[in-house]
């Protein structure tokens, strides 16, 4: 039996962001790629909604002080 | 030195060839003297002048700077035989054991070697760790046959510290170092030694570096006698015995004394390194003190790591025991002439400025706002003295800076040891004051974590006008008022700050004008217009209190009714203050407390760190005087209940155990039901708890229904949360109750029970350490040995927990000391990896927030309604 994972109260939403997105990320917050948290691309999400090594993961989680909280991570092999 | 900035690119660890310490060599030390009787060091002995000079007058030999500018040189002693180096023992050894003894290959087959090879590259330009690789090819390598010449290996062992034993024949250095010098460089690179920076066979010494003179200075004494240091006292008996051996060689002297010989220079060169190895017994002064050699000078807490590298002594700091002073203002530190006089801040002199230092230096080094130096343009520092002062001040001029004495309204860092939170470290400013001890502020106390019974504090005087501006911005102790930890007051008021404000804000205290002035003017507080009524306490206090201030909160007293009267609470519980009067509630802990201050809270956050500073000050000392005003004291006449109430109390504890007793039949006769999930055995236990904890409870209820808060002043500073709770009156009056070991009742001692007064497997209340007395009734021996019990286990618990959460801080504050907040809330590390994208994911300082909140909507309403008139 395989479950999925991404339905998984404990795993926040995950989505990969497109190019222009990534851009814009990265232009808000004044950085390059190499700065942000990673995420081994053959983590079992990321394998999950299949993304590839040097997209960027926007990541919504629910968060005891704010409510809603969203971060990044760079997919690294 | 000054002005040389170089940047380190890397680092690279090695070790060094004979050659290169031959080349460091400024000469070849040979005798084994340091002076000669008209006290001249001796050429190509010890003390050799061209290791260096200490001497300021001298000139450097080898490098021919002056003493006190080089920092020596190093020398060296040609060993007659090689000798192993006590810190590499461990490491050869694990060499020999992998290497074949004939041909000097590793002992790995060759495809195992190409394997390992491609590992390590990989290793490498990953910049990863080596040590897990080179751990796993020291367990492979260990062969009974070499896969390359076939020869059969025999194994080596280790000696504790430094034989080698192949079989049953003790390995010389010699030996041992011609094994590693056929090792090729391939192979040793696979066994952990880089060729590109060491050798195997460079861990056997063949000459010894000798360390100049500078590291290890002979002192003179008052007599005129020389003392040598102890790596010189351990350097001679190296010389000494290398000669003898040197000797015997070279007259052709039987085996066994060279080998004799050979030994004891293997000892002396080993304790030289270290002193402290296992299996050597350490080498010894004449006075019998073990010899401080070079291992002992860096290691553990009194070596140079802990004690002089990550720990320094500084100049301008000062250290002594600290007492209270309820008058000095929290921002102040009252600091002892004696120190004032000491440590001193440098001024620079200008026109503006000129006639106050003069009169600073005037005043000299001994009378209190003097000076003690002044420092000419030319860098030149010159003691004050009374008879060079008028010289000094006829050449004082702009560009001078004199260092004056500490003095009213300077800056300083006080702080206290453990550090565990930024407010271990706060800037006060300074009050000079008579006798010998710091004062503070007793407000500043929970910060520090300090009491008076005999504590110590450390000062610093800042020395430049940017840390002044910086510690008063940032570090002033009125903005430390609120503690980041909790979003509330850290600072406030204790004990009898809040006793004193309970009695002068409680309902039945009302004053002639008179006693209110009284009360006023003791408080330095400023005298309102004369009214010709009669004060209540809450007018008298309501004088403190912002003109706009609103708000409503419930107080430390309050009893948690089911239903709360409000504003007519017959506890006097509900705090109501409109337009800055406070109109029903007293004034308690919950009022301006450290930790729970309500009021303080609220000021420090709508009008700021300095009307908070002025309030607490204030109202401190408003509390004391009240408290002088009404008297307090509590004696154990405080905890004395009627003999009625001690009648209740014995039945109701009696009927506690007869239900014990019950319970336990009810199990004995199989008729107790288990609660789901629990064994039979411990839902006894269980319910028994439950029983007694009820017991004790129901016990000080009743004690507690005969105490009157209006008279009992012990009661006032349970309720009020000066000191003490109500469970620490109620065991003293009623019963001290169940005493626990390890979360439960006492159940070890003896075979299957607790002591020899009770039968076996007994389970009663008394046999499990039920305290049925009041420590005032006095504890039965049982009892009392039940009681040490669970005391001495709540010590231990204690010890360890410091202990253990000791390490965690530390470890938790190295792995977050260099992130640091940008200013658009990202949280990085010191590369500029984030961390967070948001601190704390909201972006809230906490230490801004109410009490973690971003806002509380519920406080804001209350006080709009208030405003409102609703």
């Amino acid at each position: 039996m395989k479950k999925d994972i991404l339905k998984h109260e404990m795993v926040p939403d995950h989505a990969v962001l497109s190019k222009s997105e990534s851009n814009k990320v990265l232009k808000k917050m004044d950085i390059h790629l190499e700065q942000l948290p990673k995420i081994k691309s053959d983590d079992p999400v990321a394998k999950a909604i299949g993304a590839k090594e040097g997209d960027i993961l926007e990541i919504t989680r629910k968060s005891s002080t704010a409510g809603k909280f969203i971060t990044y991570r760079l997919v690294k092999d | 030195m000054k002005g040389v900035l170089k940047k380190i690119s890397q680092i690279n660890f090695g070790l060094m060839s004979p050659e290169d310490i031959r080349t460091m060599s400024v000469t070849k030390i040979v005798t084994p003297d340091t002076y000669d009787e008209d006290g001249y060091p001796i050429e190509n002995g010890l003390m050799d002048p061209r290791l260096g000079v200490i001497d300021p007058s001298l000139k450097c030999r080898s490098c021919g700077s002056k003493g006190g500018d080089c920092q020596g040189h190093f020398g060296s002693i040609n060993l007659a035989r090689p000798v192993i180096h006590v810190g590499f023992a461990d490491t050869l050894h694990k060499i020999l054991r992998s290497t074949c003894h004939t041909c000097g290959r590793i002992l790995l087959t060759d495809s195992e070697i190409v394997d390992y090879k491609g590992k390590f590259e990989y290793l490498m330009n990953n910049e990863d760790s080596l040590t897990n690789i080179i751990k796993e090819i020291y367990t492979v390598a260990r062969r009974d046959k070499c896969p390359h010449c076939e020869e059969e290996q025999e194994d080596v062992k280790i000696d504790k510290p430094v034989s080698l034993v192949e079989g049953n024949y003790k390995l010389t250095p010699s030996e041992v170092r011609e094994r590693l010098e056929i090792i090729s460089d391939e192979d040793a690179l696979l066994l952990g030694v880089n060729p590109e920076v060491a050798r195997p066979e460079w861990m056997i010494l063949t000459v010894l570096p000798v360390p100049p003179v500078t590291v290890r200075p002979s002192i003179t004494l008052e007599t005129g006698e020389r003392s040598e240091d102890d790596l010189t006292h351990k350097l001679v008996d190296i010389l000494r015995i290398n000669q003898r051996l040197k000797e015997n060689m070279e007259a052709g002297a039987p085996q066994l004394i060279v080998e004799d010989l050979w030994e004891l220079l293997q000892y002396h060169v080993t304790t030289y390194f270290d002193n402290e190895a296992s299996g050597v017994p350490p080498a010894r002064h004449r006075s019998g003190r073990p010899l401080k050699t070079l291992a002992q000078r860096l290691k553990g807490k009194e070596g140079r790591f802990r004690s002089n590298l990550s720990g320094k002594r500084v100049n301008f700091s000062a250290r002594t025991v600290i007492s209270p002073d309820p008058y000095i203002s929290i921002n102040e530190v009252g600091v002892p002439d004696l120190i004032a006089k000491e440590v001193t801040v440098p001024v620079h002199v200008t026109e503006w400025n000129m006639e106050e230092m003069k009169e600073c230096i005037r005043n000299g080094s001994d009378v209190h706002p003097g000076a003690n130096y002044v420092i000419r343009p030319d860098d030149r520092k010159i003691r004050i003295y009374e008879e060079t002062k008028e010289a000094v001040i006829d050449k004082l001029e702009p560009g001078f800076i004199v260092e004056r004495h500490l003095k009213d309204g300077d800056i300083v860092l006080f702080n206290r040891q453990p550090s565990l939170h930024r407010m271990s470290m706060m800037a006060h400013e300074v009050r000079v004051l008579p006798y010998k001890t710091f004062r503070l502020n007793l407000c500043v106390c929970p910060p520090y974590n300090a009491d008076f019974d005999g504590d110590e504090m450390n000062m610093h005087v800042f020395q430049t006008e940017e840390s002044r501006a910086e510690a008063k911005t940032l570090m002033r102790v009125q903005e430390h008022i609120l503690s980041p930890r909790f979003g509330g007051p850290i600072i406030g008021g204790i004990h009898d700050h809040i006793s004193g404000a309970y009695l002068l804000t409680r309902e039945s205290a009302t004053f002639t004008e008179e006693q209110a002035f009284q009360i006023l003017r003791k408080a330095k507080m400023a005298i309102p217009d004369r009214t010709g009524e009669t004060w209540s306490g809450k007018q008298i206090f309501s004088l403190l209190l912002p003109k706009d201030l609103n708000m409503v909160y419930k107080a430390e007293i309050c009893r948690k009714c089911d239903e709360c009267l409000k504003r007519e609470c017959k506890n006097d519980a509900y705090v109501v203050i409109e337009d800055g009067q406070l109109l029903s509630g007293v004034m308690d802990e919950k009022a301006y407390g450290a930790f729970a201050g309500k009021i303080l809270d609220h000021i420090v956050k709508e009008y700021g760190t300095d009307r908070a500073r002025e309030f607490l000050d204030a109202s401190t000392k408003l509390a004391i005087s009240g408290i002088m005003k009404a008297g307090f004291t509590t004696s154990t006449n405080d905890e004395e209940i009627p003999l009625e109430a001690k009648e209740r109390i014995e039945i109701h504890l009696h009927k506690a155990e007869e239900k014990v007793d019950q319970l336990i039949e009810a199990y004995e006769n199989h008729e107790l039901e288990a609660l789901p999930g629990r064994s039979l055995e411990e839902t006894l236990e269980m319910k028994i708890m439950q029983v007694l904890g009820e017991a004790r409870d129901k016990s000080g209820e009743i004690a507690e229904s005969y105490f009157d808060i209006n008279e009992n002043h012990a009661v006032i500073m349970a309720l009020t949360g000066a000191r003490g709770s109500m469970l620490n009156l109620t065991q003293i009056t009623a019963c001290v109750g169940q005493q626990s070991v390890r979360g439960g009742r006492i159940d070890r001692g003896y075979n299957e029970r607790t002591l020899p007064h009770f039968r076996k497997g007994e389970l009663g209340a008394k046999a499990r350490g039920f305290v049925h007395s009041s420590y005032k009734e006095g504890l039965d021996p049982i009892e009392f040995f039940f009681h040490a019990m669970g005391g001495r286990e709540g010590l231990v618990d204690t010890a360890i927990r410091t202990a253990q959460s000791g390490y965690m801080q530390r470890r938790l504050v190295n792995a977050l000391q260099d992130l640091n907040v940008k200013e658009d809330g990202t949280v990085m590390d010191n590369r500029g990896v984030i961390i967070q994208t948001t601190y704390g994911e909201d972006g809230v300082d906490p230490a801004k927030s109410d009490y973690g909140k971003v806002v509380d909507l519920d406080k804001l309403i209350d006080e709009m309604r208030i405003k409102s008139g609703k």
